[in-house]
């Protein structure tokens, strides 16, 4: 019993880094997502090209992989500046990423990766809602940011309630990813288990872990979407 | 006096010119009918009055003071535009009322990002708007509670409750069972009968006749006649009127 709750502490601390990968992800690309959504649909195109091009690698390419070049390259690129003589502060940004904290570039890369799924959802959302509702409100006199914020924003919410909970499902999964770059998390607490003590149910006790948090996001996304039953649109 | 002058207004999609010189004006307290068939170029007419669409040529007067020149209309900038299609309101077709906002609300919201007045004042114009439609014990409710023909009276007072100069109706029954029309033409009914000047675009024939002060017959881009309703519908000139007045009666 006592090796019981030990393993049960250790794991929690390992999902409680999970957990704030996850925070953070989030807080950087709920509205990073917003932002790119506009890009992506721009009527300057250049930008428009520049950020589909963008979400078309972050999306087409695994995390992992995103995950070890943010983790690895700024040390690979400063090693080689330093050898080739170059020094601007470019240089200086990534040298200063490389001494820091994996947890660090897992953060910016799950928040780069997830900017971009969101950003798509989003775009979806608000191209579903209807010409006539803009219309509607240019001509009652209503400025853009009227328009977007007082008439238009909580039809989109209500359209991505369902895709969003199912993206930051996603999300908690895929913080178990962020091990591949020493970001201590629980699934690597459960592993460790076998390595230390020879036994693998810690590693499956992991998966109540995530399934009690995703059972609580998903009342609350449920919530959310009942809170938002009262219109049609 | 003119309220609305009209001069040479043409509007082109791609290739298609959709309007090719659109000349009429507007008496204050009238109301103007317009009817032809559709794709004819009424609705795009309407939409250009709003500023929903920018005419290439033409000009526009409120109250003899110009406020729309296509020859420099790009020029403008937003805040001139929004304050200039004040003068106009708009009802559509859709209703296109805001799901999310009660009747009450959905009046309520552009007086009150426009700042006019007291929020108190603001909610008793509403309420009196609504009742003005007959819709006073509906104010709480939402969009998705209300029939099509009480949803298009709530955009009327939606409208209304920017007092604009000219209210325009694209085609407001359009969308509608049939059963539920008369509902909303007794609504505009009673506008006219306050003298509120107004612009409706309507395949209603019988309601344009009754209601209409002044109608105007487009087809293909042109007026093709416009006169008092006993003359168009009575008597017409033009062949081209005559051949679609009996189209839509034999229709119906």
């Amino acid at each position: 019993m006592n090796y019981f709750l030990e393993v049960t502490l250790q794991l929690w601390e390992g999902f409680a880094v999970a957990l704030e990968l996850f925070a953070l992800t989030l807080l950087f690309s709920l509205p990073g997502g917003l932002i790119l959504s506009f890009g992506s649909m721009s009527r300057f195109a250049p930008l428009k090209w520049l950020v589909k091009v963008f979400v078309w690698i972050i999306r087409g390419t695994p995390l992992m992989l995103q995950l070890v070049i943010i983790y690895f390259g700024p040390g690979l690129l400063v090693t080689w500046a330093g050898r080739a003589g170059v020094d601007n502060f470019f240089i200086d940004w990534m040298a200063a990423l490389n001494s820091m904290d994996a947890m660090v570039s897992a953060v910016l890369a799950f928040s780069i990766n997830y900017t971009c799924y969101f950003s798509e959802i989003y775009r979806g959302g608000i191209e579903s809602v209807s010409r006539g509702q803009y219309e509607a409100g240019q001509v009652l006199g209503m400025t853009k940011p009227q328009i977007f914020f007082r008439v238009v924003l909580l039809q989109v919410i209500k359209r991505i309630v369902p895709p969003m909970s199912n993206e930051i499902i996603t999300l908690v999964k895929d913080t178990s990813l962020a091990r591949v770059i020493t970001v201590y998390e629980i699934i690597w607490a459960g592993q460790k288990f076998i390595k230390l003590d020879g036994v693998i149910w810690p590693l499956f006790y992991t998966g109540v872990f995530y399934l009690v948090f995703n059972g609580l996001l998903t009342l609350l996304f449920g919530y959310i979407e009942k809170k938002l039953s009262y219109f049609k649109s | 006096m003119d309220i609305l002058k009209v001069e040479g207004l043409k509007k082109s999609f791609g290739k298609v010119e959709v309007l090719k010189g659109i000349d009429f004006r507007l008496k204050k307290g009238e109301a103007l009918a317009i009817i032809g068939s559709s794709g004819g170029g009424k609705t795009t007419l309407l939409r250009c009055l709003n500023f929903l669409e920018h005419a290439e040529e033409g000009r526009m007067y409120v109250n003899d003071q110009l406020i729309y020149d296509g020859a420099d209309g790009k020029r403008h900038s937003d805040a001139e535009i929004r304050a200039n299609r004040l003068h106009f309101g708009l009802v559509f077709q859709q209703f296109n009322l805001f799901p999310q906002y009660t009747a009450l609300k959905n009046v309520m919201l552009a007086p009150s990002l426009l700042k006019i007045g007291t929020p108190e004042e603001r909610e008793e114009n509403a309420r009196k708007i609504l009742e003005q439609v007959g819709l006073a014990e509906k104010a709480d409710f939402y969009p998705c509670q209300l029939s099509g023909g009480q949803q298009q009276r709530v955009a009327i007072a939606r409208a209304l409750a920017l007092h604009p100069d000219i209210l325009c109706f694209d085609e407001p029954t359009s969308a509608l069972d049939p059963e539920l029309t008369g509902e909303v033409l007794k609504v505009i009914r009673e506008l006219k009968d306050k003298e509120t000047t107004m612009i409706i675009v309507t395949h209603e024939m019988q309601f344009a006749r009754d209601v209409a002060d002044w109608v105007v017959f487009i087809d293909n881009g042109v007026i093709v006649e416009q006169g008092k309703p006993e003359k168009i519908f009575g008597d017409p000139e033009e062949e081209r009127t005559r051949r679609f007045l009996e189209r839509y009666s034999g229709k119906e």
